[in-house]
């Protein structure tokens, strides 16, 4: 199983094959990736200043990562000040035990707002563990709970169902054997599902999108308004969120609260805005705790090179533009941290042990530092990544890696032209029993055989561009070559 | 060559400096960073003194203009470092070259076939070349330009992403072929020939009449595809 951040062993090209091959899948990934792109170019199209927001949005986050002591220092003294409970919590098993205590005092059932950073925790499995049902609240979370399912995307965690699916799964797990399928059908079930549990239940956990130093405030944005409920209904309220999500001033979230909704589902502002500090008595929760987890980020900020890794908002943009995320879904990414972000973020919070076909499940397009709202050059990152890999198997496999040597080998040939000339002299010759009547070559051996899968591929041409060149300068090229 | 006859067409000398070989993006995107190094190295002594280095590859000019002075810095060798900044300016992608140097869209060619232009990743999001091919292919005689659906997503190609996850990578092919083989083109054309050769290859593979070529062998006034042609201009 792994961790609950890194479920499995299985690389990125590998646990993508069932899923390219998984036609139902490819198609509600692509109809939702499109939909949400779809409205998120209009409403950002319609921002004379994004660009500005965009440079706005990373100097908070940068600064708010230099000065991270002071801010978290800061936040914990106006929370409690304001009668929050602050807890540190080092790693998953430390936040998952703080958070069960708390709960046990009170109750044998929680409700949860959604929240990728408890899937990172594992927080369900450790509450189930000691005693305690937790009920997810957010539809898709909902759905992905009753499917015993895997989130598959930040924002979205159930994008890869569609309604028809979510209808017979509803129908199943709710014994609604007449339920439809239409979009009001389902929310109606989940609602009567859900309700009973709101007025019950006297332990809510949440995230947490961002978290005021200023104020020692919480702020969370949501579409659904069960968001609300878990925050206003119960007696206790534990909100758990990475040291990453504060930010300095109050004033700092006019520009989040502008990029975030725009670049996430593509609306000019969330139907829900919720924003609360500390206790207010006889309003609200009259118990209220943050816990502010660890869990390896200190280890990212070490890294001068990927620490903007850590600026992340959690929109989702850069998943529904990556065309690789968009081929594959998010489960191929084996992390509650898919796409492009999940290929920076997972590695480096798994200490760079596991995951490491992460960084190399992209082709380096840029779509998603284009979209990126703070702006986090994501290519750069997954470059340097890639980097930090190679040198830790230098360093661990010693000489037999055929990929180390193969691109020794091709430095080899590139520092010299004499070589580069003798080498595609020599692919001429090599390439000679591939080449089919056609003139293509259309099978390759070994490692090459993945191009040759969906591709055909040319020769290497009789006579070399460098070849002509020097035989036209010496007068006896003439014209090119055909 | 089509950039050889286009430039000398526009009656500048073209140089071929032999000891040339490869810019290192390979090295540097897959993560061996150290070993890119002595082909900048190389890169900068083989051109130093060229008056400008026009590269007909926009992810070759990305990987000089995004990295080198990085990779410079990084090895600690202040005079590379200098020599990098000296030349960084001088080097041009071919499109960028005709346009912003030259101050060309012109270039006298001819190519009467149905085209559809896909702007690579590098040309779109790295260099920015905006409209400049676009400006440069609605000059040309007897073309007739065709819109691609989702012309930036790139086509899965990305260097070795094509062979370390091949499937992927020929999913995202599939993708950009269907949105090819709407525009009903005789030929796809794009400012990078490695975009090209993946295209081709599945075109090829699908028996498709589509064929592709760089964007210089269509302002080279080249006309007449045929299938053995097209082998680009490096």
């Amino acid at each position: 199983m792994g961790t609950p951040l890194y479920r499995e062993s299985l690389d990125f090209p590998t646990a993508a094959l069932p899923l390219l091959k998984n036609e139902q899948l490819r198609g509600n990934v692509r109809h939702a990736t499109n939909v949400i792109q779809e409205k998120r170019s209009h409403v950002v199209g319609e921002m004379p200043d994004w660009q500005l927001l965009r440079d706005a949005g990373q100097s908070i986050r940068a600064h708010t990562l230099a000065y991270l002591d002071t801010y978290l220092e800061q936040f914990e003294q106006r929370c409690t000040a304001a009668g929050g409970h602050v807890h540190w919590a080092r790693d998953a098993a430390e936040a998952n035990r703080i958070v069960a205590q708390l709960a046990q005092n009170a109750t044998n059932r929680v409700i949860k707002i959604k929240s990728m950073t408890t899937e990172e925790l594992g927080l369900n499995r450790a509450l189930e563990a000691a005693g305690i049902q937790p009920v997810e609240t957010d539809l898709a979370e909902l759905i992905v709970q009753l499917g015993h399912d895997w989130p598959s995307h930040i924002i979205a965690p159930a994008l890869h169902i569609n309604r028809h699916q979510v209808r017979e799964l509803f129908a199943r797990t709710m014994n609604l054997p007449e339920l439809g399928d239409r979009p009001e059908d389902l929310t109606e079930a989940a609602r009567q599902y859900l309700r009973q549990r709101f007025l019950n239940t006297p332990v809510a956990i949440s995230g947490a999108n961002f978290l005021i130093a200023e104020t020692g405030g919480v702020c969370i944005v949501e579409s659904e308004g069960n968001g609300r409920m878990c925050l206003t209904l119960p007696h206790t309220l534990i909100s758990i969120a990475g040291i990453d999500k504060v930010l300095p001033r109050f004033r700092d979230l006019e520009v989040m609260l502008q990029l975030l909704p725009r670049s996430a589902t593509g609306e000019r502002m969330n139907p829900y805005n919720s924003m609360w500090t500390g206790v207010h008595p006889g309003d609200g929760p009259q118990e209220f705790h943050v816990v502010l987890l660890d869990n390896r980020r200190t280890e990212v900020l070490r890294d001068a090179e990927a620490r903007e890794t850590l600026q992340c908002i959690r929109c989702g943009a850069c998943l529904n533009t990556c065309p690789v995320y968009r081929q594959t879904g998010g489960h191929a990414y084996n992390s509650v941290y898919s796409g492009p972000i999940g290929a920076i973020l997972t590695p480096q919070l798994a200490s760079m042990k596991s995951g490491q076909s992460l960084p190399y499940a992209s082709s380096l397009c840029g779509a998603c530092y284009e979209v990126c709202p703070v702006k986090i050059n994501i290519p750069e990152v997954l470059i340097h990544l890639r980097g930090r890999i190679v040198a830790e198997k230098a360093r661990s496999i010693h000489a037999l890696n055929p990929e180390a040597i193969a691109m020794r080998a091709m430095q080899w040939i590139f520092l010299s032209s004499t070589r580069l000339k003798t080498a595609q002299k020599l692919g001429r010759i090599a390439q000679r029993p591939f080449i089919r009547a056609s003139g293509w070559i259309e099978w390759l051996p070994g490692i090459l055989g993945g191009w040759t899968r969906k591709r055909d591929l040319r020769p290497l041409p009789p006579q070399s561009f460098r070849e002509w060149f020097e035989k036209r300068a010496a007068g006896s090229g003439g014209g090119p070559h055909e | 060559m089509a950039v050889v006859r286009v430039l000398e067409r526009l009656g500048h000398t073209v140089e071929f400096p032999p000891a040339q070989t490869c810019c290192g993006q390979m090295h540097y995107n897959t993560g061996y960073q150290a070993e890119a190094l002595p082909l900048v190295r190389r890169f900068v002594e083989v051109f130093r003194d060229s008056e400008v280095v026009c590269v007909p590859s926009s992810s070759c000019v990305a990987m000089i203009r995004e990295h080198y002075a990085k990779i410079a810095a990084e090895s600690g060798d202040a005079a590379l470092a200098a020599e990098v900044a000296a030349l960084l300016p001088r080097v041009y992608e071919f499109t960028e070259l005709l346009v912003h140097r030259l101050g060309v869209e012109d270039v006298g060619a001819v190519f009467p076939h149905r085209v559809t232009y896909h702007a690579s990743c590098h040309s779109l999001r790295s260099l920015h070349l905006g409209d400049l091919p676009m400006r440069l292919l609605s000059r040309v005689r007897g073309i007739e330009m065709v819109p691609l659906e989702r012309i930036d997503q790139c086509c899965g190609f990305g260097g070795t992403f094509a062979i370390k996850n091949a499937d992927v990578s020929g999913a995202m092919l599939e993708e950009k072929l269907e949105y090819l083989k709407k525009t009903q083109a005789e030929i796809c054309t794009a400012c990078d020939n490695s975009c090209l050769m993946h295209l081709q290859g599945a075109l090829h593979r699908q028996g498709a009449a589509m064929r592709t070529r760089h964007i210089a062998e269509i302002l080279a006034g080249d006309d007449a595809p045929s299938p053995k042609e097209s082998r680009g201009s490096r």
